[in-house]
């Protein structure tokens, strides 16, 4: 059972915009490291037999009808955003991807 | 930088492989997941609700038709439906997604494994085989504000409107499409084309590619031979006509021949197209940062589409496009190339509609396959363009079939029709163009022009009747085209011979 590294801690750490300290990885890749083999010693136990389970609830097919809402005032929208022009949010600029 | 290789010459030296991502807007009235109008057009961030801006404590839940509209879409590529499915989060940081993730699907595609057969403009058909097709929500839409040339890079800020966040995407990846060789930008252009008609005669999308309703990305590899191992492939973004999707092909098989033959090799990554040079460009390298750590939502139920419910729809489907052309071709009498000409043109439906108002399969090819079609060419627009209906053209050519007036006048009416003048009856009358059926007034043509070319006249007389056309001719003439040339011809015969 490999154990998860620092660099992996930093890795996923950086996809997900979490700014760490040095102090902070070290600490972390402790604490995950545990919760990674607790789960992978719940694989150990779950044979092919058992189906993989993504949602707790014994339900499908969950469907609402094509059938419209009334949207949300604009003016409410808005008020949510820290700057908004010509009716749209205002975000800082986008570096390296065209929409 | 390496430099473009001619096209001829790269197809000569390597083998292409191309693979097509398309993004189809279903055409269903709210989102994917919340009841919010899924319409264009409307004024920015006035069709969202919490669930569309991804608020804190606001729920998704899937709209039953879009999942009919992906099971239709499924079931016409020949796919096969999932007994189960789920929806996956697809996570990355861009405002345009402001749940920070994109609710799509991932390791369960709602359809998968199927087929679509594409012909090809000499009518060859070449089948293209689908990986899947998955269900997914559209992002909002970007602007970029400031910097220098508009684009990204030193735009001081982006505005954001998330009407279109939440509208219901089906996204269809084909398998790597190998044995197309040279053709692979016709096959890749051709298969798109193909997706479009089949989105619209499903009616699940208006399919519409300016308002981008469908969206292509395409991936090219090139290898030595056939036999080779797949080259490094690169994926240009959001190719939006069909005619881009050719030329995007196209374009990166020359420019890859060019960086390999400099015997660089190919980075993967994404490109951008620039419709404006009909070239791509470097964008993101592929890397850790496409790392989207998908796992499976946690706020949806999967979906077990019910096989009887999917029975039903494959039963409900409507005659295909396919199917639907050769249906037509029969009952118009075209010849292959005749067909395929017309399906080129974008024409089945406007001659469908002009047959069903009245006129014959071969005018109806006439009127648009000749005259509307070199007018269009004329003014670089599309057949359904053209500011006349097939109504009108149905209209127009009732009047030549009722004798009212011959072809050349019928140019003239449709003239009239094109340059905005009313309908067909309106223009004939308005510029006094109906074929002149009154006897009189023929006559005293045809005395004139007998009286004016007495020598003629007289080999007429004699028994000589070569030369009458030239009579006939001066009586078209003094009439403006607006006699009927064979009545003409008998009158002119009876006053020679009374």
């Amino acid at each position: 059972m490999s154990t998860l590294s620092r660099d992996e801690v930093a890795r996923v750490a950086g996809l997900a915009r979490i700014d760490l300290t040095p102090a902070e990885l070290d600490r972390l890749a402790g604490e995950l490291d545990v919760i990674v083999e607790s789960v992978a010693r719940v694989s150990e136990i779950a044979t092919p037999d058992v189906p993989a389970t993504s949602h707790p609830l014994p339900l499908t097919n969950v469907f609402r009808p094509d059938v419209l809402v009334e949207p949300v005032d604009r003016a409410l929208v808005l008020a949510s955003a820290p700057e908004h022009v010509d009716g749209k949010f205002a975000v800082p600029q986008i570096l390296g991807e065209d929409a | 930088m390496s430099t473009l290789v001619d096209y001829d010459d790269a197809v000569a030296r390597y083998d292409t492989v191309i693979g097509i991502e398309v993004h189809v807007e279903l055409g269903t009235v709210t989102k994917m997941f919340d009841g919010a109008p899924a319409g264009f057009g409307e004024e920015p961030n006035t069709s969202v609700t919490p669930v569309s801006l991804g608020l804190p404590g606001s729920l998704p839940v899937v709209n039953g038709k879009a999942v009919e509209y992906a099971i239709r879409i499924g079931l016409a590529l020949n796919c096969s439906i999932a007994e189960t499915c789920r929806f996956a989060r697809k996570n990355y940081f861009y405002p345009d997604v402001p749940k920070n993730f994109q609710t799509s699907q991932y390791d369960e595609p709602i359809a998968y494994e199927g087929w679509v057969d594409v012909e090809l403009d000499d009518g060859s058909i070449f089948r293209v085989e689908i990986e899947r097709a998955h269900m997914e929500e559209d992002a909002g839409k970007n602007t970029h504000i400031g910097g220098s040339d508009g684009r990204i890079h030193g735009a001081e800020y982006s505005l954001v409107d998330y009407n279109r966040a939440g509208i219901p995407l089906v996204e269809i990846v084909t398998k790597p499409i190998t044995g197309a060789g040279a053709r692979a930008p016709e096959v890749a252009r051709a298969y798109v084309q193909t997706l479009r008609d089949l989105f619209r005669a499903l009616e699940v999308s208006e399919a519409r590619m300016e308002r981008g309703n469908v969206r292509a990305d395409v991936n090219v590899s090139i290898r030595p031979t056939p036999q080779s191992p797949l080259g490094t492939r690169t994926e240009t973004k959001n190719v939006n006509s069909f005619r881009s999707v050719e030329r995007a092909v196209r374009y990166e098989v020359s420019r890859q021949a060019g960086v390999l033959d400099d015997g660089i090799a190919i980075v993967q990554e994404t490109r951008h197209w620039h419709e404006d040079t009909g070239t791509t460009a470097a964008g993101r390298v592929k890397s850790d940062a496409e790392d989207y750590r998908y796992f499976p939502e946690p706020d949806l139920v999967p979906i077990a589409p019910d096989r009887a419910w999917v029975e039903e729809i494959r039963a409900s489907l409507p005659e295909l496009p396919a199917a639907r052309r050769r249906r037509l071709q029969g009952e118009w009498g075209y010849a292959d190339a005749e067909m395929r000409d017309v399906v080129n043109a974008g024409a089945v439906e406007l001659i469908e509609t002009t047959i069903a108002a009245g006129a014959s399969p071969a005018a109806a090819r006439k009127w648009w396959m000749g005259e509307l079609a070199r007018t269009a060419k004329q003014q670089e627009v599309e057949l359904a363009e053209l500011p006349v209906t097939p109504t009108q053209i149905g209209q127009l050519q009732k009047l030549v079939d009722d004798g009212r007036i011959n072809d050349k006048l019928a140019r003239q009416v449709l003239e009239g029709v094109l340059a905005g003048e009313g309908d067909p009856e309106t223009v004939l009358v308005a510029r006094g163009l109906e074929v002149v059926s009154d006897d009189a007034p023929l006559l005293e043509a045809i005395d004139a022009a007998l009286a004016a070319q007495p020598d003629i006249a007289e080999k007429i007389r004699s028994g000589n009747l070569g030369p009458v056309g030239a009579i006939i001719g001066a009586v078209m003439k003094a009439t403006r085209g607006q006699a009927d040339a064979g009545r003409v011809r008998e009158l002119l015969l009876e006053r020679i011979q009374g």
